[in-house]
């Protein structure tokens, strides 16, 4: 007899409500993929009728659209412009609030308390750019208590990518489209015969709390779980791009003074859609605000981008004034130095920054081209 | 002092005890908690991040003695938005403190040699608390040599202890400005030109040099002109910063974060990075 996997179950497709009840009832808000405005963002969602069910997307460089299909999949698409950052490492933070008192100040943590949000539908390649991101916030020398307090109120459900986008290269960057860790729960979305069914994972003792709210789904049978690596295998052999990274931090370190750096600026607008969309870059700045009189003064703390001039200046201009110097500064970042920093790259692959450059400026183009500039020299 | 266990983020308040006008554009603070006691130590090197309210926040070094620790030392050039309105505090006014930071300057690897620190203008700030470390300990040390260099004679920080840093702690401090003006009749031209005649033995010393970028570069080469091996030379780098912490990314400098990494480095670690334009 077949022994059977405690840990994978099956959901048929036409439960999913019932599932994100048992999410609901466990007290989380559930957060997921919406269609707004022409684009697949993410969003909060109450059943399945908000997800984008006979949607899906097709992308290029610097290219974007949805279309309506037949299919009744509910996560038939790849990612769009949103990245799970925004729920984590938010957009806009109020740091603290200063009030004045007596001729002095005092500072006043602003201490919101955070709900449980889950995230449903997320990606490979995107439960590996929130690990990343946990590196950097969380196991570093110092902790961002604002990420760690809606970090630890997140529970992921991942959801593995049955289709690759033409943008997508996450098979060589290592981190998809199957998510072997890091989720609560992963889900992938089986149509076999007459079968709609998401193929469960479990991977955390809070999703057996959350199972727990549902009748018990049946367990996962062998041929199941083959169709899910078939249908993983086919994804990654149909993945839109690939970079090859052996060396890759070497290729930048010796490309400091390639003029292709020069050759790209021609291009970019430094319009820093890139690093806005990238779900790993973490770079923020902090603004000063007070109220009209002066009573109250509060510290923001906004997303910021190194494609800016601001970013770099120091009393004397900007160190890194040509928009030459900073894409080669995050590019490298990405592709090198980040490996120095947290052992590990800083692309997960997405293909966002392809996707949203508006004109169409493709990293594993680029990176052909060093790597071509380099086997000619 | 720190509550960076907490929320690495959040300042504490601090209410100004004493200002001193060091030069024109210059002037010192001495801090004190404003409300709990405090532990106020910290290591030669390094930095604080200081808030105005309602301006602004920036990283300024320590200047004081890490030795005794009774209050919070800054010495600050005014260059812009902050460092302006910091300028027109008075004492009794507050300022929120996040700190310290950073890594600081090799001061217990210094032991047992000869010591070279090269100061260009504000630079000679951070440098200050070495100098205070090596006077508590000055048995600890060989040769110490001070080279430091400003615009003016006008310019010259810390003049009065300057002079006792030569006289009573014999450390060699030789003075150079850009442009002599009034009655000077010390040495005038760049700082780096006094590198090579420093007394000092290049096989067992330690150079520390704090200053402009460009400063520095060519410090670096005068020194490896003597014959001091980049292991043994350090520098202080500065960078836009808006955390301290490692989290905003705005002072990376190649793979480092200024902030965390640095701001002292020692150089055989970031010579590369010096070679490279807009790095
Ligand atoms: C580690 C470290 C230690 C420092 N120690 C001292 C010190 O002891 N004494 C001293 O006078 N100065 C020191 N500085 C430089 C000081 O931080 C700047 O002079 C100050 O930030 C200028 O702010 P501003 O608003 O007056 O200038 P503006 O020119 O108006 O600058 C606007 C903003 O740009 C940023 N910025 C500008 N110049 C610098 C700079 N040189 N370094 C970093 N960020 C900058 C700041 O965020 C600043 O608020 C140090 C810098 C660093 C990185
Ligand atoms: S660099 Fe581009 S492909 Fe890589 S993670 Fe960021 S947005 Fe995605
Ligand atoms: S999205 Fe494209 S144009 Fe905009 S900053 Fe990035 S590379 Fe440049
Ligand atoms: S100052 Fe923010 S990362 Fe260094």
């Amino acid at each position: 007899m077949e022994t059977k996997n405690q840990k994978q179950r099956i959901l048929p497709a036409g439960e999913f409500n019932v599932f994100l009840k048992a999410l609901h009832e466990a007290g989380y808000e559930t957060i997921g993929p919406t269609l707004q405005d022409r684009a697949i963002v993410y969003d909060k969602i109450s059943s399945t009728s908000d997800l984008p069910v006979g949607w899906s997307d097709e992308q290029s460089a610097g290219f974007y659209r949805v279309y309506r299909t037949e299919s009744p999949l509910l996560f038939d698409y790849n990612v769009g412009p949103h990245s799970w950052k925004k729920y984590l490492h938010l957009p806009n933070l109020l740091l603290w609030k200063a009030k004045t008192n007596g001729g002095g100040f005092s500072f006043i943590e602003d201490d919101k308390s955070v709900g449980k949000q889950a995230f449903l539908g997320v990606r490979a390649c995107e439960v590996a750019a929130i690990r990343k991101q946990d590196k950097i916030f969380l196991e570093s020398e110092f902790i961002d208590s604002a990420y760690k307090k809606r970090r630890e109120n997140t529970f992921i459900i991942a959801v593995n990518c049955t289709k690759a986008g033409a943008n997508c290269f996450c098979t060589s960057m290592n981190t998809g489209p199957y998510a072997h860790s890091g989720f609560d729960l992963a889900l992938t979305e089986i149509i076999d015969g007459n079968r709609h069914f998401f193929f469960v994972e479990i991977g955390s003792a809070t999703a057996e709390i959350v199972m727990n709210k549902m009748p018990e789904l049946e367990l996962a049978s062998r041929h199941d779980s083959t169709l899910v690596q078939n249908n993983m295998r086919e994804v990654s052999y149909a993945m839109g791009k690939s970079i090859e990274t052996t060396d890759i931090q070497r290729l930048f370190y010796d490309n400091y003074d390639s003029n292709i750096w020069e050759e790209i600026a021609n291009r970019c607008m430094n319009c820093a859609n890139c690093t806005m969309v990238c779900p790993t870059c973490f770079c923020t700045t902090v603004e000063d605000v007070t109220n009209l009189t002066g009573t109250e003064a509060e510290r923001w703390r906004r997303w910021d981008s190194c494609f800016t001039m601001d970013f770099s200046y120091i009393h004397g201009g900007s160190v890194r004034p040509s928009g030459s110097n900073r894409f080669r500064h995050w590019i490298t970042h990405k592709f090198a130095t980040w490996h120095d920093q947290f052992d590990e790259s800083g692309c997960v692959g997405c293909g966002r920054c392809i996707t949203w450059c508006p004109v169409g400026i493709d990293v594993t183009k680029e990176i052909k081209s060093l790597q071509k500039s380099k086997a000619t020299v | 002092m720190s509550n960076l266990n907490g929320n690495p983020m959040l300042p504490q308040s601090f209410r100004i005890e004493r200002i001193k006008n060091e030069t024109d554009d210059t002037f010192t603070v001495e801090l004190q908690p404003s409300k709990n006691v405090m532990d106020l130590s910290f290591h030669a090197g390094q930095f604080n991040m200081l808030y105005i309210y309602g301006v602004g926040e920036i990283p300024i070094s320590i200047s004081g003695d890490p030795c005794s620790q009774d209050s919070l030392v800054h010495t600050t050039r005014v260059v812009g938005t902050v460092t302006k309105a910091m300028r027109k505090l008075r004492v009794g006014d507050l300022v929120g403190v996040r700190g310290p930071f950073g890594n600081p300057w090799p001061v217990e690897e210094a032991k047992g040699k000869d010591v070279v620190l090269i100061a260009g203008g504000i630079g000679l700030a951070p440098i200050r608390p070495v100098v205070n470390y090596i006077i508590a300990n000055r048995h600890a040390f060989k040769n110490v040599v001070m080279l430091y260099g400003t615009r003016t004679p006008k310019d010259i920080l810390y003049p009065r202890e300057i002079k006792l840093w030569e006289k009573k702690h014999r450390i060699h401090t030789f003075v150079t400005v850009d442009r002599a003006i009034g009655n000077w009749d010390g040495n005038v031209g760049v700082v780096t030109k006094l590198v090579a005649r420093a007394p000092f033995d290049p096989q067992n010393a330690l150079a520390m040099a704090c200053g402009p970028e460009v400063m520095m570069r060519f410090t670096v080469r005068e020194l490896q002109k003597r014959g001091i091996v980049d292991e043994n030379i350090y520098v202080s780098t500065e960078r836009n910063m808006k955390c301290g912490i490692g989290h905003c990314g705005h002072c990376q400098f190649g793979s480092e974060f200024v902030c965390k990494d640095g701001p002292v480095f020692r150089y055989d670690k970031i010579a590369h990075l010096f070679d490279v334009w807009e790095v």
